[in-house]
């Protein structure tokens, strides 16, 4: 049991308290409800450039990182398509330098000149570091646009290509935070080493003031159902061929996302699972091979990825794969390997417990899911997945017109 | 006050440092046949780590090129009583997760087990670490996928920079230094795994380190599996000496002609933790490049913008250390950031640094060394971090009184003594 205490400040600041006495730190995790599927498709790779802007001196303080330092912080963010979070741990004694940091932020930014144009440079050069000087490393600059024709899914957090971040002009940046980084756009959990009552007195002192922003509904277009199988093939200098195959799924909260979960765990969770027994072990298809889902907020996809052994052709390794996943369509799975899977998540679930941020974390994605409390009743629902259930949706979504596959071929 | 009316945001509220660390020690007991126990009982959830260690079975043990690390990976891929596939069925079956470990100077297999699981998951431990059979036919994948994995390690510049470097440092001959080769996996044979096996992972060298809530049947239950006799336990264990010798010349460069961005590496072979000036190098590297503000971090990354992170970094090993600057930069931009690296260096030779950033950087370093005592798995590496070079305790009572008290001329004299530009191996992997 994870127990927390939630308010919500007079501006809208949904505040979560979780109280860890066994650790001398305290961390803040502030989630913004900002991810790159609110980006403009003509300024991609925008919220996760600003992620970096926040590091850039907020409106009162030059700096974020040397006083959070001086008091034995550190901190980090990242973004992804849904959301952009931000997260610091420090000796619990010095728990206000982090409300005050964080507080300024939020208020205002620097907005300087020349953060931004060092922090463009920067992001480009994560851009050629991650995603171009990387073998495999446009994979998903790739492979998204394939399955998402609609939904602005079809882009990377990084961004569709460099011209947009190198474009980013300082009227966009202020009209981002603005519209975005508002106290009833964001979740803030502490937790650790503290007092409630410290943190209300906190939370109250620096995050109040703040004014609340414009509400903001979000529009986004719904991906249309894929109705035929898709498929794009390239040639990369890379050492071996790579085959990924991702399907349409359904969202996060939906209550088929944790039958979806368990599928991908019996496919290739741990050295005892199908597609690594059968497609690695037993036929040496391929050298390496993982089924995971992304976790979207919105429709989100399955993706199976594998690396190729020498030798063997696209057209063989994907057909052993649709034979695999079949397989799950036709014949229900045992008790036993049911059984495992759920073993598997709760010991997963348990061991993610351990540490302080990591719950705060959680708390803060699960309170945007809908209730920070559904963290405790998530163990239950892959408990209560059914085998039918398993193979129902096995059968619903795990279909050749629902499949986008890219060949990556290996040219030496 | 109104609790509407602002704070005065300007101003940084007050802080303090704890004075000292308390840290956890772990409490030490023997098994029947001799094998040393620590155990380390902290956190809330009901579950532990069970992490067995074999000093004389790393990389700098073995006989030949990656027979460490495959006898280590491959533990799993068979045993006396189960195959491969039976084996995964039982650790996934109740939840468990395995995590071997094979660095230069030992190897260890790690068991992650909820308590509730542990009389399946113990016996399931020891069988992997007494009854491992490496069969022919998973040697011979296991070898392949590890070759492959390798060639696409390969055309990343990061990674043949690392390894290129301490190439540079140790020597090709020495296992610190070698680089693998393609050949390497070619001459292993699965012989040379299980000789090394029963030699290595025996009772006569090893010691095994608990963590986590700790169930009170653990004791009999690590007794019945692990505190009898092993039937290897009186071979003697292996010897390697091979000699460490520096690479000629301090500009080294490999090209790679696609190359968008260029891989820098600069650094030298220096001491590992049990030196008197290792505590000393820990605080001027920080203040170099081992966290975000860091100088060069400033410098290259915040203020000109070359590249996406650069840091520097201490390493100890049993035999050595050395010390290391790392980062990729695009190549256009190459020239400009090693003149800027130096230029960082030599401000520590030339410039003492001020009160004011040597007293962020000790409260940083307290703060991180507070980080990395938190929670039960991490005391335990703070334990294995001071038994394995034959410390104690007082060891991180110095390291903290030495953050909170150098002066910044000893931290001058420091780099005067360590790092001159004459000494420093410089490797570029990339386009110049």
């Amino acid at each position: 049991m994870i127990q927390f205490e939630r308010y919500t400040l007079s501006n809208g600041l949904r505040v979560i308290v979780h109280i860890d006495k066994s650790t001398p730190l305290a961390c803040i995790n502030i989630l913004y409800d900002v991810g790159a599927r609110d980006e403009d498709s003509e300024r991609t790779g925008f919220a996760h450039l600003f992620e970096h802007l926040m590091f850039g001196g907020s409106v009162n303080i030059p700096s974020y990182d040397e006083p959070l330092q001086r008091v034995g912080g550190e901190n980090n963010a990242f973004t992804t398509n849904d959301i952009t979070n931000y997260y610091l741990t420090l000796p619990a004694s010095n728990l206000e330098t982090g409300f005050w940091l964080e507080s300024d932020r939020m208020l205002s930014l620097a907005f300087s000149e020349k953060s931004l144009e060092v922090q463009r440079n920067v992001v480009i050069e994560e851009f050629k570091q991650r995603y171009l000087n990387q073998p495999y490393g446009d994979v998903w600059l790739l492979l998204k646009p394939l399955a998402y024709k609609v939904h602005p899914y079809q882009w990377c957090t990084i961004g569709k290509e460099i011209k947009h971040i190198e474009e980013a002009r300082m009227e966009d940046v202020k009209a981002f935070f603005k519209l975005h980084y508002t106290p009833n756009n964001a979740i803030l959990v502490v937790a650790g080493n503290i007092e409630p009552s410290q943190v209300k007195q906190l939370a109250e002192k620096w995050f109040s003031p703040i004014p609340s922003g414009p509400a903001h509904k979000r529009n986004l277009p719904e991906e249309p159902e894929q109705t035929a199988y898709r498929q794009l093939r390239v040639k990369r200098e890379v050492p071996s061929s790579a085959l990924y195959m991702a399907f349409h799924m359904c969202d996060r909260r939906n209550e088929a996302y944790q039958t979806m979960d368990l599928i991908s765990d019996m496919l290739s969770r741990g050295n005892s699972a199908r597609l690594y027994n059968e497609l690695v072990k037993e036929k040496k298809l391929f050298s390496e091979i993982n089924a995971y889902l992304m976790g979207d907020l919105d429709k989100g996809l399955f993706v199976v990825s594998g690396k190729l052994s020498e030798g063997v052709s696209f057209e063989d390794a994907e057909l052993a794969v649709f034979n695999e996943l079949d397989k799950l369509c036709k014949t229900q799975v045992s008790d036993w390997e049911l059984q495992k899977v759920k073993n598997k998540m709760e010991a997963t679930v348990l061991f993610g417990e351990l540490n302080v941020l990591d719950k705060a974390m959680n708390l803060a994605y699960f309170e945007l899911l809908g209730d920070a409390g559904d963290i405790d009743r998530e163990v239950g629902k892959y408990l209560a997945v059914t085998a039918i259930q398993i193979q129902q949706m096995a059968q619903k979504v795990l279909r050749k017109e629902n499949c986008s596959s890219l060949f990556y071929e290996s040219q030496k | 006050m109104n609790s509407t009316t602002s704070p005065d945001r300007k101003l940084a509220p007050g802080y303090g440092m704890p004075d000292q660390v308390a840290i956890t020690e772990a409490s030490d007991a023997k098994l029947e046949n001799g094998i040393p126990v620590f155990k380390i009982d902290a956190g809330s959830q009901e579950l532990v780590r069970i992490e067995v260690v074999f000093p004389s079975a790393g990389a700098a043990d073995q006989p030949a090129p990656l027979i460490a690390s495959s006898v280590n990976d491959m533990l799993e891929e068979g045993t006396v009583n189960y195959t491969s596939s039976a084996f995964a069925e039982q650790m996934d079956y109740y939840g468990a997760f395995l995590q071997t470990e094979t660095t230069l100077d030992f190897s260890s297999v790690c068991l992650f087990s909820l308590n509730k699981h542990l009389p399946h998951t113990l016996p399931l431990l020891e069988e992997l670490i007494k009854n491992a059979t490496f069969p022919e036919e998973e040697f011979q994948t296991f070898i392949r996928n590890r070759k492959q994995k390798f060639l696409t390690d390969e055309a990343k510049v990061g990674n043949v920079s690392r390894k290129k470097f301490v190439q540079l440092l140790f020597g090709d001959e020495h296992p610190y230094g070698h680089y693998q080769s393609a050949t390497d996996f070619e001459a292993t044979r699965r012989p040379m795994l299980i000789d090394f096996h029963s030699r290595s992972y025996n009772a006569k060298a090893c010691h095994i380190v608990v963590s986590g809530k700790i169930d009170p049947t653990l004791d009999n239950l690590l007794g019945k599996h692990f505190g009898n006799n092993w039937k290897n336990s009186s071979i003697q264990l292996p010897m390697v000496n091979a000699r460490m010798h520096s690479a000629e010349g301090r500009f080294h460069f490999v090209e790679k002609k696609d190359a968008v961005q260029s891989a820098i590496r600069i650094g030298r072979v220096l001491f590992n933790k049990t030196h008197p000036d290792y505590f000393g190098m820990m605080v001027l590297n920080t203040v170099l490049g081992g966290y975000f503000g860091s100088r060069l971090m400033s410098n290259i990354r915040e203020d000109k913008g070359y590249t996406y992170g650069i840091g520097s970094g201490m390493v100890s090993l049993k035999q050595a250390g050395y010390f290391f600057i790392s980062t990729e930069v695009g190549v256009d931009v190459c020239k400009l950031a090693l003149e800027e690296i130096y230029k960082e260096i030599d401000r520590l030779r030339n410039e003492p640094i001020s009160e004011e950033e040597l007293n962020l950087v000790r409260n940083y370093m307290l703060g991180t060394f507070l980080r990395s005592a938190d929670g039960p798995f991490a005391l335990a590496d703070k334990f294995k971090g001071i038994y394995d070079y034959g410390l104690d305790y007082s060891y991180y009572k110095r390291y903290v009184s030495t953050i909170k008290n150098i002066r910044a001329e000893d931290l001058q004299k420091l780099a005067n003594k360590y790092l001159r530009d004459e000494d420093l191996v410089q490797l570029v992997v990339g386009k110049m």
